[in-house]
């Protein structure tokens, strides 16, 4: 019998027609490049100076902090006369560079985790154990929402899609949740629930908009979700100015206050992490539960990762986008509503922050997984928490912290970048980036 | 290896065929010379000299022009604007402003002297295919090209415009150029061409001119009758399962696909279409998998009409697809191969309900499966895209045959699929078809059809030509294959019914000859050999 | 097999779609029309609405009764509706929806204005003036969208823009000095996004929004440690001057309109038309529409596709940092911190509103000027209406157009995509 094997049809043939073999030549050539590290020590060097995710996450927040040292020291006009005379006295320029940058960090350490004055006054009984672990309670506090807008946007990922609306879906949360709070009187468990639930509904309706344009009428939701940003924002803004919604004891822009049967309930004192970094956990593993093991995580990451092939298997690749939007927009909602029950209690223009665009650098820096996605809440909590230390102890503007996030997912987003600055052997499997390179 | 050690020359002023089926090796050979491609050995010499292309670029600076088979247009330009573009005419030095009037001219220049009528001001996106090819025509002759390379120009023409192509070729030829002709259709190729290799499998296997008669021809495109040893018994049909009837469908550009097709699958059979890719087999597949629309027409399964319903009821309702594309729309790369072989039941008991996957019974199956389907892979859990592409489709079919079918569609079941797993899965296919599921193959490999169908129906240009039975001569089929009819050709066939197009039903005979194909026109014209 | 029986043929053709996109483009625009009638026209008061040619309210007026007005332009707004749907040839179905735009705008105001009276000049200017940032930022988008790199970073360009303005114009006392430090500011946003975009491959999307929030934090850091301690050194940069053209400035309306404004309007304007000519008829405009469209067919004709999207890309930073001096030297005197507010992604909704071409962009940006100014009239006039709604209008707008609603709105078909070499 002569039969076509590999020679049969080779034009329509998908490249790469034998990964089985491409595999093995690949990973025998690292182990061909250096017989002499055959050693476990050796085979861990190398690939800790591969491009694996890893190293490549930890290189790109060195790289970040290297320039945002140098920021630090550009910005101060003390350190920057010293390179004035530079080649006089190298030593002034140095060691003044030195100490700014180093006292900013240490401050943004102090601030996120800890500060070992704190800790030892506490231990030998001049201080509390509230202020030992202040830090690490600011960081979890900022961590929080972000945990939520996080997820969001890379549970949206995960199907495909690109939800950049997480800002705006949190602000309506902010708002159900809110208005949830103030207006039923219901006892003290039951409102928070309701409170939190409302913040959901609210976020899942706002992502619902795009979700169903997508699908029916094919509009891109990034255009779509940057759009209804701004409309919450403003929609927001006039809100709180509205009788009903509107503090009547005050004249400027903000709402009544969320009774406090809705608040998530924290430790008090210096210590403000809320319920809310708990809900975050609780919900992180609902969503990674959700992303693995339940139907609908079947489906959306079959559409993220082929949509072609999930319609050819009968998946409605329409109603699974809807729905993700729906999801997503909810689980943004509620970063909103941990927002105002936790910290805020009260609507004002600016209540949510930024969290819906922290969430976008979050879930990036998580690698679109939940529990990343987590981890790297906490980061940017603890970066947060940290730069206001740094802001009232150091000086330095609060702002650099935002720039740090920014250039570490930049860094993040494009692993060549750093491969190319650090000389990283390629790794195998060095599959890095929400690179779903795709336009409008 | 698409290409072994063919050598072929072209001289000035000739048309020059290349002929051969689907995956032959002639786009990948043409590609080589117009620089899109690398040849690991070999050279290229023009007008003797030895000549390398490393970009279409270098290829049009040696005077040798390309029309693929899709086009180089920006839809949203004019003719003008697109014949232009790369070797502007400008005016007004550095500041570069288009010189409409002077490009407008060169076009008409051009068109007026090789007979090919262009537009310069319409949208190329507003015109019949056609008119964009002699668009692209154009475009490489005002590039002064003394080779020009047609790969498979006709596909996407109609009759007429065919017509008017096979002027236009003979015309440039005529005044001094060069043109090679990439194609499966063997009227064309005779009735144009001034030499004609014939490649098959990446070989040259013959070069002919076109006096050559067309069952040798067809002989040496398809390969002498070479029976595919596939252990079968011979079929026991039972009920019609499959009925399609009158169906016409669409492709993506709005052009009639199928074209009126009449079929029936019985239980218990293998009914093959054969055919060269792009006569209408991919958009009727899909049309009974609730994938495209038709236009018109009935499909049923056992008398249910699937018209309407989703892909999903439809697999549902017992239809297994193995579709031909596999690393589009068949597997999902990133999923696990377990993931793969659920990917249509994920939600159906054991593997799951509609809230929550049941991964035990996943895993458990995924590896019954594998071993059931001598499925190559390090562990179910391992990504498909580490797997071979035979193993891939073993995945694609044992997913599809892993749940009581009534009907199996398989389209391409094999390509680029290993020795070993072509001979298991043309097993797993007769067994298919011996446990009582109405089975319908469809494959550009003549071997394959011939091998499992136990009626081959042949697809030409949107329509079943005829139903044969497998042991008909193979060049037979290979004359179906490229349009030509038993009716025309002068040869015995055992042809089990001659299938007149739909919508023939109630017309004369004179009407229905007329519309047998494009074939008829042709031949008509040119008598019999 | 058996021949096709005249029973089994069902007829599925998809019939002419009753609610096509004329009708339903009809269907609002009666609609609005409706609205118009119904709620302007009954709350109007039946006073005096007044469009004054000159600043004064007594001056010389295009006078109306406010009810009456609300309602006639509500009747014809519904007149261009129910002509939309009773169907009408295609070329007059963007007149028609222009007219019902218009009359319904043109409703509100009569009611908005009744007993009132409206600048007319002043709220031209105004609206050139909120425009032209908008207009800016749109041609960059244009710039590199047609070549096929998404833009979203325009926020970010305008901020660094309006820094770099502050900060070079102070220390250097030159308005002219910040204007072009604007431009750098935005072309190294803009570097930076051409870079990971085209060269690292990173998703254009999501590069162009961390570069705003780069932006946001470099710009937002150095005004704390550089501006805030010490405005006197940093942050008072000269405003851009106030120019007349002689003689054409006296024209009535239009003169002081158009002929009375400043560097960065005019800059705006002329490269409205400057693009467009370009695009449309010059060997780079075809080429650089060629690369947005189809990448590999500009190749396979020697045009370096890679090089002119770098090109393109860095020229349109240049524009939008210009744009973003708007801030700074000319609506007000000193920078702060994320000043730009959301103008960057206005800008974006006029470059998808209008079509990704400058003339479309230079009307919506018009469009939404023109929402701003009134928004800030209306609430200087103590109106019931909302201001926060009035400037929603941009985001809701792109909304409606994104979706279809007013018919296809086709980005440039390479757009987004990398083009990598095969």
């Amino acid at each position: 019998m002569t039969t076509d094997g590999p020679v049969g049809a080779p034009e329509q043939t998908p490249p790469a027609e034998t990964p089985a073999e491409g595999k093995q030549p690949a990973a025998a050539a690292p182990a061909k490049e250096s017989p002499a590290e055959d050693s476990f020590l050796g085979h861990f060097l190398h690939n800790l100076w591969s491009a694996n995710t890893v190293t490549v996450t930890v290189l790109s927040i060195v790289l970040a902090m290297v320039i945002g040292a140098i920021l630090i020291i550009v910005s101060d006009s003390a350190v920057l006369a010293t390179f004035g005379y530079i080649t006089a006295r190298p030593s002034d320029a140095l060691t003044g560079s030195w100490d700014v940058v180093s006292a900013a960090y240490a401050d943004l350490f102090k601030g996120a985790v800890f500060d070992p004055a704190a800790v030892s006054a506490w231990l030998d009984g001049s201080g509390t154990w509230q202020q030992a672990f202040t830090p690490i309670s600011e960081t979890l506090t900022y961590a929080a929402p972000l945990v939520f807008t996080g997820l969001s946007v890379a549970l949206a990922f995960r199907g495909g899609l690109f939800n950049i609306g997480g800002q705006g879906q949190a602000v309506i949360g902010t708002v159900t949740a809110a208005a949830a709070g103030f207006t039923f009187g219901l006892p003290v468990v039951l409102n928070l629930i309701v409170a939190l639930l409302a913040g959901l509904i609210g976020g899942a309706a706002w992502g619902f908009i795009p979700g169903i344009l997508k699908a029916r009428a094919g509009a891109h939701e990034v255009i779509v979700t940057i759009m209804l940003n701004y409309t919450a924002l403003l929609f927001l803004g006039w809100l709180i100015l509205q009788d009903g919604v509107q503090d009547p004891n005050r004249t400027d822009a903000i709402s009544k206050t969320v009774a406090t049967t809705a608040q998530l309930p924290s430790f008090g004192g210096t210590l403000r992490v809320n319920l809310g970094i708990v809900v975050a956990v609780l919900v992180t593993a609902a969503v990674a539960w959700l992303l693995n093991k339940s139907a609908f995580g079947f489906e959306l990451r079959a559409v993220g990762a082929n949509p072609l092939a999930a319609r050819t298997a009968g998946i409605s690749v329409g109603k699974t986008y809807t729905m993700l939007m729906v999801v997503a927009g909810g689980l943004a909602g509620l970063g909103g509503a941990t927002q105002v029950l936790g910290t805020a209690y009260a609507l004002t223009p600016a209540v949510a922050g930024n969290i819906g665009f922290d969430g976008l650098l979050v879930a990036l820096l998580g690698r679109n997984r939940p529990w990343g996605t987590l981890l790297a809440a906490i980061l940017f909590g603890a970066l947060r928490a940290g730069g206001n230390r740094m802001q009232s102890f150091s000086g330095i503007s609060l702002e650099l912290v935002t720039v740090l996030q920014a250039l570490i997912v930049i860094f993040i987003a494009a692993p060549a970048l750093v491969k190319t600055i650090f000389h990283l052997r390629a790794a195998r499997s060095a599959r890095l980036g929400a690179s779903m390179a795709k336009g409008w | 290896m698409a290409n072994d050690h063919i050598d072929i020359t072209v001289e000035p002023g000739e048309v020059h065929a290349l002929l051969g089926e689907n995956g032959a090796g002639k786009s990948t050979l043409m590609n080589q010379l117009y620089g899109l491609l690398q040849p690991d050995e070999g050279e290229i010499l023009v007008d003797g000299e030895k000549k390398v292309f490393r970009s279409p670029r270098d290829a049009i600076g040696a005077g040798i022009g390309m029309v693929h088979q899709h086009f180089m247009l920006v839809p949203v330009f004019t003719v003008a604007e697109n014949i232009a573009l790369g070797a502007e005419e400008t005016r007004g030095g550095p500041l570069g402003f288009l010189d409409r009037r002077r490009n407008r001219r060169d076009v008409l220049e051009v068109s007026k002297k090789y007979g090919l009528p262009v537009d310069p001001d319409a949208l190329v996106e507003n015109l019949p295919v056609g008119a964009q090819q002699r668009v692209e025509i154009v475009k490489a002759l005002t590039r002064e090209v003394d080779l020009l390379i047609l790969d498979e120009p006709t596909a996407v023409l109609t009759p007429q415009e065919t017509e008017e192509l096979l002027a236009v070729m003979r015309s440039l030829a005529a005044g001094g150029k060069s043109i090679v002709f990439i194609t499966h259709k063997l009227k064309e190729v005779k009735a144009i061409a001034d030499r004609i290799t014939v490649i098959r499998r990446g070989r040259t296997v013959a070069t002919a001119s076109p006096d050559t008669p067309e069952d040798e021809l067809a002989s040496l495109m398809v390969g002498r009758a070479v029976s595919l040893e596939v252990d079968k018994t011979p079929a026991e049909p039972g009920r019609e399962v499959l009925k399609i009837s009158g169906l016409i469908v669409d492709d993506d550009r709005g052009v009639r696909a199928v074209d009126g097709v009449d079929l029936v699958v019985r239980a218990g059979e293998v009914l093959g279409i054969a055919g060269v890719q792009g006569n209408g087999q991919t958009e009727l597949v899909e049309a009974v998998m609730g994938l495209r629309p038709p236009r018109a027409g009935s499909i049923k399964v056992d008398n249910e009409d699937l018209v309407g319903m989703t892909t999903k009821q439809i697999l549902r309702s017992g239809v297994g697809y193995v579709p031909e594309d596999r690393s589009l729309d068949g597997v999902v790369k990133e999923f696990s191969v377990a993931e793969n072989l659920v990917l249509d039941t994920y939600d159906r008991p054991p593997y799951g309900n509609a809230f929550r996957l049941n991964p035990a019974a996943i895993a458990e199956g995924a590896r019954q499966r594998v071993e059931q389907f001598d499925i190559r892979t390090s562990s179910p859990d391992a990504a498909v895209s580490t797997l071979s592409g035979g193993n891939q489709q073993k995945v694609v079919v044992a997913r599809e045959m892993s749940r009581p079918l009534r009907l199996f569609i398989a389209a391409q079941p094999t390509r680029g699929v290993d020795v070993g797993s072509i001979e298991f899965i043309h097993s797993r296919i007769v067994r298919e078809r011996d446990v009582g599921t109405a089975v319908l193959v469809v494959s550009s490999e003549l071997d394959e059809v011939v091998g499992l169908a136990d009626r081959i129906a042949v697809m030409y240009s949107g329509r079943i030509l005829a139903i044969v039975s497998p042991d008909t001569p193979r060049e037979e089929i290979g004359l179906l294959m490229a349009g030509i009819t038993g009716a025309q050709a002068d040869v015995a066939t055992e042809v089990i019914e001659l299938v007149p197009p739909a919508g023939s039903a109630g017309q004369t005979g004179a009407e229905s000859a007329g519309e047998a194909g494009p074939a008829a026109d042709g031949d008509a014209e040119k008598g019999t050999k | 097999m058996s021949t096709a029986t005249v029973e089994d043929l069902a007829e599925i053709t998809a019939p002419a779609r009753f609610w096509d996109r004329q009708r339903r483009l009809g269907a609002g625009v009666t609609l609005v029309g409706v609205l118009a009638i119904a709620l302007f026209g009954s709350l109007a008061p039946s006073a005096t609405a007044r469009f004054t040619i000159s600043q004064d309210a007594s001056g010389a007026a295009i006078s109306i009764n406010g009810q009456f007005g609300a309602y006639l332009f509500g009747v014809i707004a519904l007149g261009a509706g129910v002509a939309l749907l009773a169907g009408v040839a295609k070329r007059w179905q963007t007149t028609l929806l222009g007219v019902g735009i218009v009359a319904f705008v043109l409703s509100f105001l009569c009611w908005q204005v009744a007993g009132k009276f409206l600048p007319l000049v002043d709220t031209a200017s105004g609206t050139l003036q909120l425009a032209m940032p908008l207009i800016l930022g749109a041609l960059a988008g244009v710039l590199g969208e047609r070549s096929g790199v998404v833009n979203v970073a325009i926020e970010g360009q305008f901020l660094m823009g309006a820094f770099g303005a502050a900060l070079v114009g102070t220390m250097a006392t030159s308005v002219w000095a910040g204007l072009i430090s604007a431009a750098i500011g935005g072309a190294i946003i803009a570097a930076m996004l051409a870079v990971l975009a085209i060269r690292f491959l990173v998703d254009q999307v999501v590069v162009g929004i961390v570069l705003n929030l780069f932006a946001l934090g470099v710009t937002g850091f150095l005004y704390e440690r550089l501006m805030q301690p010490d405005a006197q050194k940093y942050n008072q940069p000269p405003a851009l001057p106030t120019w007349s053209v002689p003689g054409l400035a006296k024209i009535p309306v239009l003169g002081p309109v158009l002929f009375e404004s400043n560097l960065l309007v005019w800059l705006a304007l002329i490269l409205v038309f400057v693009i467009h000519f370009g695009l449309s008829r010059t060997r780079w405009g075809l080429r650089t529409r060629a690369v947005g469209e189809h990448p590999v067919a500009a190749d396979t004709v020697g045009i370096r596709v890679r090089g002119l999207r770098y090109a393109n890309v860095l020229l349109g930073g240049l524009i939008a940092g210009a744009g973003g001096a708007y801030f700074t030297l000319v609506a007000t005197g000193s920078f702060q911190k994320n000043m730009t507010s959301g103008a960057g992604f206005i800008a974006l909704a006029a470059l998808i509103f209008g079509r990704w071409t400058p003339f479309g962009a230079l009307g919506a940006a018009l469009f939404f000027g023109f929402a701003q100014k009134l928004a800030t009239y209306l609430s200087a006039v103590g109106s019931p209406v909302p201001s926060q709604f009035l400037n929603m209008l941009p985001y809701i707008a792109t909304i409606i157009a994104v979706a279809g609603l007013v018919g296809r709105v086709r980005a440039p078909a390479a757009d987004g995509q990398p083009y990598v070499k095969s």
